[in-house]
């Protein structure tokens, strides 16, 4: 990854993942993030989501403190996107009760290029979220600037 | 006619911006091995410092995942269609 990276989403869809926290409280939520990467064209453009695809975490054993999606999810995801001329631009979680910073666990299963959303949910009510972009070399996530944008979601 | 190996979106970057590449390989490790090899970049995000297969890569073999074949060693043929698929997973660190 170079230089430091923005994330758009309309004001509508950042409410969706907030709310999706909140209904999915106190165990994390977890979807995908659909929209059109221009960095291959541009490296100065931005990274824009343009729809959500909400997923159901199979993390039965411990979904206050886990998400994973099957590989069924994440293919089920792929073909939404391309069926919208999308593509799946990164993923969102809810950490219940916890900050909105990736964990070593999220580090450590995360996959580079991807924006990784994560919204704290505390007490049940939405709090602050971030996005965080894995290093090339694994060893470390940073911060991705998140701009909402007040338009209508397309 | 050779192997197939599709490379997913986040691993592009890495692979030549490529969607796919095409190897002589009799088994899935020889072809991920052949890949690795061509594209040194990939190899952190597919295996472990001691050469394993990372837990959250997912490998299929046209649609059957090889954890239920013979993982590495599943055997491959001419027109085979191999597919890395990210299996996505996380979580806030604190055991409950």
């Amino acid at each position: 990854m170079a230089g430091e990276t923005t994330l758009w989403i309309s004001s509508h869809l950042a409410e969706r993942i907030r709310a999706h926290g909140a209904e999915t409280y106190p165990y994390e939520c977890c979807g995908a993030l659909l929209g059109r990467d221009p960095e291959a064209a541009d490296p100065e453009a931005v990274r824009e989501v343009l729809a959500l695809f909400p997923l159901l975490n199979r993390r039965d054993d411990s979904p206050r403190n886990r998400f994973s999606l099957t590989g069924q999810d994440v293919l089920d995801a792929d073909r939404a996107a391309q069926k919208q001329g999308m593509e799946v631009i990164g993923w969102y979680h809810s950490h219940p009760d916890h900050p909105a910073r990736p964990s070593q666990y999220d580090q450590d299963h995360a996959w580079p290029w991807y924006s990784y959303v994560i919204v704290s949910v505390q007490n049940g009510a939405p709090q602050d979220m971030s996005s965080w972009r894995l290093n090339d070399d694994r060893q470390a996530f940073s911060p991705e600037g998140i701009e909402i944008r007040h338009r209508a979601a397309v | 006619m050779p192997v197939k190996v599709m490379i997913p979106t986040p691993l592009r970057p890495y692979a030549g911006k490529r969607a796919s590449a095409e190897f002589n390989a009799g088994t899935v490790g020889e072809a991920l091995t052949y890949l690795t090899t061509e594209y040194a970049d990939l190899r952190k995000h597919l295996f472990t410092e001691d050469g394993k297969l990372r837990s959250f890569v997912n490998v299929y073999v046209n649609d059957e995942d090889i954890r239920y074949l013979a993982k590495e060693n599943t055997a491959t043929k001419d027109g085979d269609t191999i597919s890395i698929i990210p299996s996505i997973a996380g979580g806030c660190c604190c055991s409950r």
